[in-house]
């Protein structure tokens, strides 16, 4: 199996704090991590070709230090990776249009894997977009996975119902976080990792050049949540009493 | 941007929801709201969606049976080119967030998915939605048509039917290609029918809960508080399976604002806090002091619940 999970490199969304004079969140100086789903997804890739052989691919649009993010999957099993580097002002559009033109790229991909949302945008864009782009099947929130030579079958969390489907490949795989336990890389494997293929390519590369985002971002404002937090430690017969007088005066007990 | 509207749902709610807001958008430009329907029974459903507000219901591939994503993009593709609408409305259900990014992608269109808020600013089509879990309102702008944008169940009242509106039914001779996918059984899943939305007093149970059986405790606080529902984070809903997923609150769950949220057990890691932020009062017991639960919370008590939650009760029992 020729297999590619698509992740993505995202700022600690629970690290932001929101700068009170400008009300404006603030991205700088937070940690950079792989979106948790991703780890699943790659997590998932190592499953199937422990199964049914082939390689890993991961791949990501982003600026040059999400390099660092894929030396983290390639040291979780990827066999090689793929930096394509963001254009300004890169939109879901251009992100989409990239990885289906470097999928393309690479040639006879059987699988493409990808989180269900990405932890900071949370849009569920990416995978259902490449799929279109390719015309390709997709197969959404899936759960469970079973992959065989010439199928591979999902249980997907649709909310109201869970349905059971399969597909031929090519697919477009995104998966839910209830899916597997990403492992954790050994040091052998995080050294070993440095010796794998890492390739940068260009928006030119892929025939995007000058290709234009479809979406803009014209404002992102802070949302600040102020909260009384007074905690109780001590003694937990007195904590309860102040918490039921507490609440009995804000007059929210029913 | 010439606003010619085209709606879809997986459901007759949500279509009529989005009819709303469709209609305000194309009558401020003076143009037409349609709404796509397929399936084998759609002729019948049509005048519906006439009585609140569409101008026309274009009916399409009558032979399709439920929902698969490939099918219904194909069949949508076919008609915004056809009609060249230029906004697409969709729901924001697990089917439509599939649908819309996919049809977005084969029309080369922007989508935003979870739009707030959709309006026309000096002729530019702009969406608002929520990003970084709940720390920030992004405003987008479509720089193109056409435009795809996903919205949530409830972020517009359905118009009041009017049955002597009128307007067209038309079939379209779209039809979708083939797929190597198929849908093999479609389970429904074991709903409480609980509606933690609406819900006045919520008490929610993470992972602290050792079982599913001590969620017993959590009945007697409910019974103790009037008129509580209970909610539970992913883990209890999504990998547990304690309880449905009606109560699952959080990003990926449902967005909730009680005047009272206590969460019982719970770390408090963003994703959840993002489906209770809007809370009125937020109570947190947790036994670790440092859980973030309690810096998003304005009471908290650092205690082992199976402790505390028995005594609460007695506490709040003294004061009835
Ligand atoms: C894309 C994405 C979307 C997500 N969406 C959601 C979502 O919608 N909703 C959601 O809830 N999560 C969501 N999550 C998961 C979220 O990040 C957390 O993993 C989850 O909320 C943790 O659930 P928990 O607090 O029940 O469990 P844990 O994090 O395991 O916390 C259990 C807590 O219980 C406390 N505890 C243990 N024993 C006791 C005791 N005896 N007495 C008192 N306290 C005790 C512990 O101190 C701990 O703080 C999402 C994650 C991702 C990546
Ligand atoms: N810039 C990116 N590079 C590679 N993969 C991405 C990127 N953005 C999103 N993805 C993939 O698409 C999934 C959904 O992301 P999103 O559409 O942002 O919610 C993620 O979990 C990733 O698998």
């Amino acid at each position: 199996m020729n297999i590619v999970v698509c992740a993505k490199q995202v700022v600690d969304v629970g690290e932001i704090k929101v700068n009170p004079s400008t009300n404006k969140p603030v991205l700088e100086g937070i940690p950079r991590k792989i979106s948790d789903i991703d780890k699943n997804a790659m997590e998932e890739a190592i499953r199937i070709k422990e199964k049914l052989g082939g390689k890993i691919t991961a791949m990501t649009v982003g600026p040059p230090d999400a390099r660092e993010r894929i030396k983290e999957l390639l040291a979780m099993g990827a066999d090689e990776g793929v930096l394509i580097e963001a254009p300004e002002n890169a939109d879901y559009h251009l992100v989409s249009r990239a990885l289906a033109r470097g999928i393309e790229k690479m040639g006879d991909v059987d699988i493409v894997l990808c989180g269900e949302a990405s932890i900071d945008m949370f849009s569920g864009q990416v995978g259902p977009r490449i799929a279109g782009h390719l015309r390709i099947p997709q197969l959404t929130y899936a759960f469970r996975l079973e992959a065989d030579e010439g199928k591979i079958r999902a249980d997907r969390n649709m909310g109201d119902t869970m349905v059971i489907s399969e597909s031929t490949y090519p697919v477009v795989v995104t998966v839910t976080k209830e899916i597997n336990e990403p492992r954790l890389p050994s040091l052998m494997q995080i050294l070993g990792s440095a010796n794998k293929p890492l390739n940068e390519w260009k928006m030119g590369d892929l025939g995007l050049e000058g290709e234009a985002p479809r979406v803009t971002e014209v404002d992102l404002s802070g949302v600040s949540m102020e909260r009384k937090n007074v905690i109780f430690k001590d003694d937990l017969d007195e904590a309860v009493n102040e918490l039921a007088d507490r609440l009995a005066k804000e007059g929210v007990t029913g | 941007m010439i606003m010619m509207v085209l709606i879809y749902s997986d459901t007759e709610k949500g279509a009529l929801e989005l009819l709303s807001k469709g209609r305000e958008l194309a009558d401020a430009a003076g143009r037409k709201v349609s709404v796509v329907i397929t399936g084998p029974d759609a002729g019948s459903r049509a005048k519906r969606f006439i009585e609140h507000g569409a101008d026309r219901v274009i009916l399409a591939a009558p032979s399709l049976e439920g929902f698969k994503a490939e099918e219904i993009a194909d069949v949508l593709e076919g008609i915004v080119k056809d009609e060249k609408e230029d906004v697409i409305l969709i729901s924001s259900t697990k089917n439509g967030k599939e649908l819309a990014p996919r049809l977005a992608a084969m029309l080369d269109a922007g989508c935003v998915t979870d739009a707030t808020s959709i309006d026309i600013d000096s002729g530019r089509l702009r969406v608002e939605r929520t990003v970084y879990s709940g720390n920030a309102v992004a405003k987008e702008e479509f720089a193109s048509t056409p435009a795809v944008i996903t919205v949530p169940g409830k972020a517009f009242d359905p118009l009041p039917p009017d049955p002597s509106r009128t307007g067209e039914v038309i079939e379209a001779a779209v039809q979708p290609g083939g797929h190597g996918s198929r849908i093999i059984e479609v389970k429904k899943m074991v709903s409480e029918g609980v509606n933690v939305e609406d819900a006045e007093i919520i008490v929610s149970c993470g992972r602290g809960f050792k079982s599913s059986d001590d969620l017993k405790m959590l009945e007697e606080l409910a019974d103790t508080l009037n008129g509580v529902t209970l909610g539970c984070s992913r883990p209890i809903a999504a990998d547990l399976k304690w309880l449905s997923d009606d109560h699952w609150i959080g990003l990926s769950g449902h967005k909730v604002k009680p005047k009272l949220y206590v969460a019982c057990g719970i770390s408090g890691q963003i994703q959840h806090v993002a489906g209770m932020r809007d809370s009125g009062i937020i109570v947190a017991i947790n036994k670790d002091p440092d859980a973030p639960i309690f810096n998003s919370a304005d009471y908290g008590i650092v205690g082992d619940l199976y402790q505390v939650i028995p005594k609460l009760v007695e506490a709040l029992k003294a004061r009835k």
